[in-house]
């Protein structure tokens, strides 16, 4: 793979899919959005301006909104349900078990806002939790990509694959790392670098994190294997086994070290007998209104504690 | 489609009312007293109403219907078996492993079945999405619903219904299986839901009131009010009693999820066959 130059230009991954589902809109007649109030700050807009019979805003009423686009699903349409990570996890939680994940429609739960990202909104908005409540959906899919290409290019396959798949974006920019060629396979890791000392996993906004620690790290002589785990269900267990040799593992999420990447990796390597693993994720604590930057520090999600707990496992 | 007789609908009834019932007995599990107080609708639905086609139960241009209440599935899965979805034996497998007769309706088991259910207040919502895709399809289909009324008491029903007004559904009928009996009693003990007529008519909905078990009043209904393509949602509200037909389980709470004994069992079929008192 390639990794761009162009590492300092940034743009949030909500973006990413208010640009591809307008594209995905125009080709395909049976892809709706479901909007539910919040569609400016999910970046509907486009999509609402161009395809209005594909449209639907159900207002402040997301268990209706999972609904809703259950019953467009049994018609044959493909909606993708747009709010807030932490709404479209938990708000409507049941309504997915229930209505998309127990009959296995193709409804896709597409949610601006992962993680930590919309930092200043504080706590009660910020989605910590959400990917691992997905995880325990049979039938569920759970992606979020890095970058705005790859998310763009990992909802396009969501669009493409049958069955529900839940899609999480962050609020705020973040630096672009691939290339607009590059191409993703949802529940395949791409392999960002080869190494031989220590195997970093991460995800979604935290990848620039690890590529940055990564880079520091070789520069001192540690051979890094770095995976962007961007599909976190179905996980890519061969890549992680894949990592058993190396044998010291850590993993990078902006998400609850509970149920997140970290313990997705952790049922692999236990199963396996075999290998070291360092989570890093936020620490089973709340969030409070601060800037994004500043939440990741405090849970140290950053490329310092990366390199450190790269240093520790190399000691033990 | 063909007009069955309102005589003929009333003995669909009977058979439905007893193959549930059976089920149930059968099973040793499963709910009765719901199953019987829709009984009368779901006679006229599917044997006078609904546009569908046993033998190509996913027609994308069949009607739809939205069991929301879904564990009265037994009165569904009887309906499938008398109109030739499923063999009329195989429904006696209510409940078992590997039957396609789940607990509570599943589309992906069962042919017939539009949308699992179960999990109250939720159906309609899909039955909200299926009649948007109708309408923006310019198909000609209806979709309808089935809630009950203690199921009204979740917020989410009140969602559905707004949604429903908003996209001006004429495509969709909504039955309130008004049977005034939850799990723990009388609803107006357990959340009082006030008048629902009132209460569907203020969101927006064309709305009425009939006896549920007279099937000259349904049939009525669905022969007028329910046809007007007029921009509005329709929803009726069936006054029913829980456990209709069968003296015993009539208007108990106690009848909503037990399966009878084998005493009881019998006389619950010999009621039956006698019909609903006129």
């Amino acid at each position: 793979m390639s990794v761009t130059k162009k590492a300092v230009e940034k743009k949030a991954t909500r973006a990413a899919f208010g640009d591809e589902i307008v594209r995905l809109g125009e080709s395909n007649k049976d892809i709706y959005v479901v909007d539910i109030d919040i569609g400016k700050s999910c970046k509907t807009d486009k999509f609402i301006e161009k395809f209005p019979m594909q449209h639907i805003n159900v207002g402040i009423a997301e268990q209706n909104g999972a609904g809703i686009a259950a019953g467009l699903a049994t018609t044959g349409k493909i909606p993708f349900i747009s709010t807030y990570a932490v709404f479209g996890s938990l708000r409507m939680a049941e309504q997915i078990r229930q209505e998309v994940c127990y009959p296995n429609l193709n409804v896709k739960i597409a949610c601006s806002h992962g993680g930590l990202t919309p930092g200043n909104d504080g706590g009660s908005h910020q989605a910590i939790e959400d990917m691992g409540v997905m995880r325990s959906f049979p039938n569920m899919t759970v992606i979020m990509g890095a970058d705005y290409h790859s998310t763009r290019k990992l909802i396009a396959e969501a669009a493409e694959m049958y069955g529900p798949v839940y899609l999480r974006f962050t609020r705020d920019a973040v630096p672009m790392i691939y290339d607009e060629n590059e191409t993703f396979e949802i529940g395949k890791a791409k392999q960002l670098r080869d190494g031989e000392d220590v195997a970093i996993i991460a995800n979604g906004d935290t990848v620039r994190l690890a590529i940055e620690a990564a880079e520091q790290l070789e520069q001192n002589g540690v051979s890094v294997k770095l995976l962007d785990m961007h599909t976190i269900k179905p996980l890519d267990v061969d890549a992680v086994k894949d990592c058993l040799d190396i044998g010291r593992i850590i993993t990078v999420e902006d998400h609850n070290i509970l149920n997140g990447l970290g313990s997705a990796v952790a049922e692999v390597i236990a199963e396996a007998g075999k290998g070291q693993l360092a989570r890093i994720g936020v620490q089973d604590r709340f969030g409070e209104s601060a800037p994004y930057e500043k939440l990741l520090e405090i849970n140290g999600i950053t490329v310092e504690n990366i390199i450190a707990k790269a240093n520790k496992l190399l000691t033990n | 489609m063909q007009q069955t007789s309102v005589e003929q609908l009333k003995q669909h009834a009977i058979e439905l009312r007893k193959t549930a019932v059976t089920m149930v007995y059968e099973a040793q599990s499963g709910h009765p007293g719901g199953s019987l107080s829709a009984a009368d609708v779901i006679s006229a639905l599917y044997f006078r109403e609904m546009n569908v086609d046993p033998a190509n139960p996913k027609w994308e241009d069949r009607d739809r219907f939205v069991l929301s209440k879904g564990h009265v599935a037994p009165i569904q899965y009887a309906a499938l078996a008398l109109r030739g979805f499923v063999s009329n034996e195989s429904v006696y497998t209510l409940r078992q492993y590997g039957s396609p007769f789940q607990g509570h309706p599943d589309m992906k088991k069962c042919p017939g079945i539009d949308i699992s259910t179960g999990s109250l207040g939720q159906g309609l919502s899909c039955a909200v999405g299926m009649a948007i895709a109708g309408q923006r399809d310019e198909k000609d289909y209806r979709v309808f619903a089935m809630v009950g009324d203690g199921e009204c008491q979740e917020g989410q029903i009140w969602e559905a219904i707004q949604a429903a007004v908003k996209y001006k559904l004429d495509n969709l009928i909504v039955f309130v299986d008004n049977n005034r009996l939850q799990i723990d009693g009388f609803c107006e003990d357990v959340m009082p839901l006030l008048d629902l007529e009132k209460k569907f008519d203020a969101f927006g909905f064309d709305t009425t009131r009939i006896d549920g078990h007279s099937m000259e009043q349904i049939v009525e209904t669905l022969d007028t009010f329910a046809k007007q393509k007029n921009g509005k949602p329709k929803c009726i509200v069936c006054d029913t009693v829980k456990g209709k037909g069968v003296s015993y389980m009539e208007d108990q709470a106690a009848w909503h999820g037990t399966a009878p004994n084998k005493e009881e069992f019998e006389l619950a079929i010999k009621e039956l066959e006698g019909g609903l008192p006129v």
